[in-house]
């Protein structure tokens, strides 16, 4: 731990003059009391200049008309209270919601039954790791593109394989349902693999003579799946829970190339997101105050979401100790 | 009576297997898993090997077709999409910032876990605080912090803000506390090394493991980044995501052309996903990292 110890001049120095041994040892003990200030320091100055001005900065401009840059007037709060009664902001905030609720339920649900079943003894487990984690090498981007087609109306491979089932051709960007549910296929496909990792983690650190117990008193392992594995595995649930609230509600990408690249999310708004709508006003209609003021919104409620994380994760790590 | 019986019963379980084996039943659910994560990667190659007729064809075809170097041509040739430049941006913003946060979050988490200084716990809590505000949030203002710099439209621009992030620094920070051993570094205090020559040539070797894996997921994430390239640069000098959406939206048509850039845009991932995956699952299952 402790790390004052302050080098010992090494034998030849002692016929060095002295005033040459005082600077030595005064320089090493700057070394001592100023190295690690100057190493931490890149990244709070990176965070200073990149991070935290422009947070407080769009605070700024959110409580401004701000049409273009320099050309603007302190309006207070007016951006918020058009805000709220902004029926378009607030249709945002339900696609939003909607997705995000769509996409991580059943992902999450999957995660768990795909981790259950990577938590058994068997041939290659790196391999079958691998495979379900092979989405993540895509970017978000490709899974757009790739999906959006795969979505498509009249041949896309979606339709095809439900015309076997006898729904009839689904136009999935034309209306609410059917586009949320494209776009969270999308999220899902990416991320429940990676879900479903966290989750192993998570189960194998449960300790197994609780199941052999259980075992031993006739427990089915469905019974020991519902009565043991979840109840102990809630921190990692947990955990993954916000992980994936965090990402949805900043859920961007996906709907905006699903729409062709336009920020409006359809011509009904059916799949535009809170992201979306920040970008629109910002940098579509060049209101910067407005679009800050959205900026914000999204913020705090993620930010609400954060501390409720940071809250139950030092909780339950007090808990365990 | 009863100790015999537990006795008996624990020996049972001793003998069986510590965990169960995998069933059939599993297997085939996993394999489904699989190819369900796989097909959407297999369709993406197989459009981009193939002429646009595929679009209209049903049944779609499930087999490579011969044209990928027709394609490959169109997508080089194209004119909108700088797809040559987007790669060359990519590799050099991906590879800088991975270097550099690797460097940077070393040092600092160094710096956190092994030296002494005051305010060292506050500024620790400061970073910890710091990984849960989304930053990308702050991107008009930062857009704003851009256009007065001059770097709009300049690769700098996708590059500087990254340079070094707080989760890197808390990863190496805790990564060093328990993998340098104090007598190491209090050694080599003793042979007079400087502390950054400890830094260098005692810590970072002892920090290999983890660095490497925060390297491979900042150039992953660096490599898929899409929103702020998409704000601050220009379409003459995207990075490649950027570029495979500026493909989508003026050839929402030519899906064999879009198809052969996303194949091109995963291939530097797919070869560090073949090399390095299991030190990839592994940094995901310390629950290290957030991808």
């Amino acid at each position: 731990m402790a790390l004052d110890v302050r080098p010992t001049a090494p034998a030849g120095a002692a016929v060095a003059p002295p005033g040459r041994r005082r600077l030595r040892t005064r320089l090493s003990r700057l070394d001592v009391s100023l190295s690690p200030y100057l190493y931490i320091s890149p990244f709070y100055l990176l965070f200073l200049v990149f991070g935290l001005f422009p947070l407080g900065y769009t605070f700024w401009v959110s409580l401004n008309h701000w049409e273009m840059i320099g050309d603007h007037e302190f309006i207070g709060l007016r951006n918020y209270t058009r805000l709220l009664t902004d029926d378009q902001f607030w249709n945002a905030v339900g696609n939003t919601f909607g997705m995000f609720v769509i996409a991580t339920v059943p992902q999450l649900l999957l995660a768990l039954l795909l981790a259950n079943a990577l938590n058994r003894k068997m041939r290659a487990p790196t391999l079958f790791r691998m495979g379900v984690l092979l989405p993540l090498v895509t970017s978000v981007a490709a899974v757009a593109i790739v999906f959006t087609q795969m979505f498509g109306r009249d041949y896309g491979m979606a339709n095809w394989v439900l015309h076997f089932f006898g729904v009839h051709k689904v136009d999935w960007q034309a209306n609410k349902w059917s586009s949320w549910l494209a776009v969270s296929t999308m999220v899902d496909w990416r991320w429940t693999g990676y879900n479903s990792l966290i989750f192993l983690a998570g189960m194998q650190a449960i300790p197994h003579s609780l199941y052999e117990a259980a075992a031993i008193d006739g427990a089915s392992r469905m019974r020991q799946f519902w009565k043991i594995t979840v109840p102990l595995l809630r921190p990692t649930i947990v955990f993954v829970t916000i992980i994936s609230t965090i990402g949805g509600l900043q859920l961007f990408t996906e709907p905006l190339l699903f729409n062709n690249g336009y920020m409006n999310g359809g011509s009904l708004r059916q799949s535009q997101t809170v992201a979306m709508y920040m970008f629109e006003n910002a940098f579509n209609r060049f209101q910067y105050g407005y679009g800050s003021a959205v900026a914000w919104m999204l913020f705090l409620m993620i930010l609400i979401f954060s501390l409720f994380n940071f809250l139950i994760i030092r909780r339950l790590a007090g808990g365990e100790k | 009576m009863k100790a015999y019986i537990r006795g008996r019963t624990r020996a049972a379980v001793a003998g069986s297997a510590r965990l169960w084996q995998a069933s059939p039943l599993t297997y085939a659910v996993l394999i489904f898993a699989i190819v369900l994560s796989a097909f959407p990667l297999y369709w993406m190659f197989v459009v981009a090997t193939r002429t646009n007729d595929v679009v209209g064809a049903v049944p779609p075809p499930f087999i490579a077709g011969q044209h990928l170097g027709d394609n490959m041509r169109r997508l080089f040739d194209n004119e909108q999409a700088h797809f040559a430049k987007a790669l060359l941006n990519s590799a050099i913003a991906s590879a800088v910032v991975a270097l550099s946060t690797v460097f940077f979050s070393s040092l600092a988490g160094f710096a956190f876990a092994k030296l002494r200084f005051r305010g060292r716990n506050a500024l620790l809590l400061v970073i910890v605080a710091t990984m849960m505000v989304p930053v990308q949030m702050g991107i008009i203002p930062l857009y704003m912090v851009m256009v007065h710099l001059h770097w709009t439209g300049k690769l700098q621009a996708v590059i500087v803000p990254f340079l070094v992030t707080g989760f890197g620094v808390f990863m190496m920070r805790q990564y060093a506390s328990q993998a340098v051993p104090d007598e190491l570094i209090e050694a080599a205090r003793v042979d007079g090394a400087s502390t950054f020559r400890i830094f260098w040539s005692v810590v970072l070797p002892a920090l290999r493991p983890a660095a490497s894996v925060l390297a491979l997921f900042t150039f992953m994430q660096t490599w898929n980044e899409f929103i702020w390239p998409r704000a601050v640069l220009n379409p003459d000098n995207p990075t490649v995501q950027y570029s495979l959406a500026l493909l989508n939206s003026a050839y929402f048509n030519d899906y064999t052309l879009m198809f052969t850039g996303t194949v091109v845009a995963t291939i530097p991932l797919a070869i560090v996903f073949v090399v390095f995956g299991r030190q990839i699952i592994g940094g995901i299952m310390e629950g290290a990292v957030k991808a």
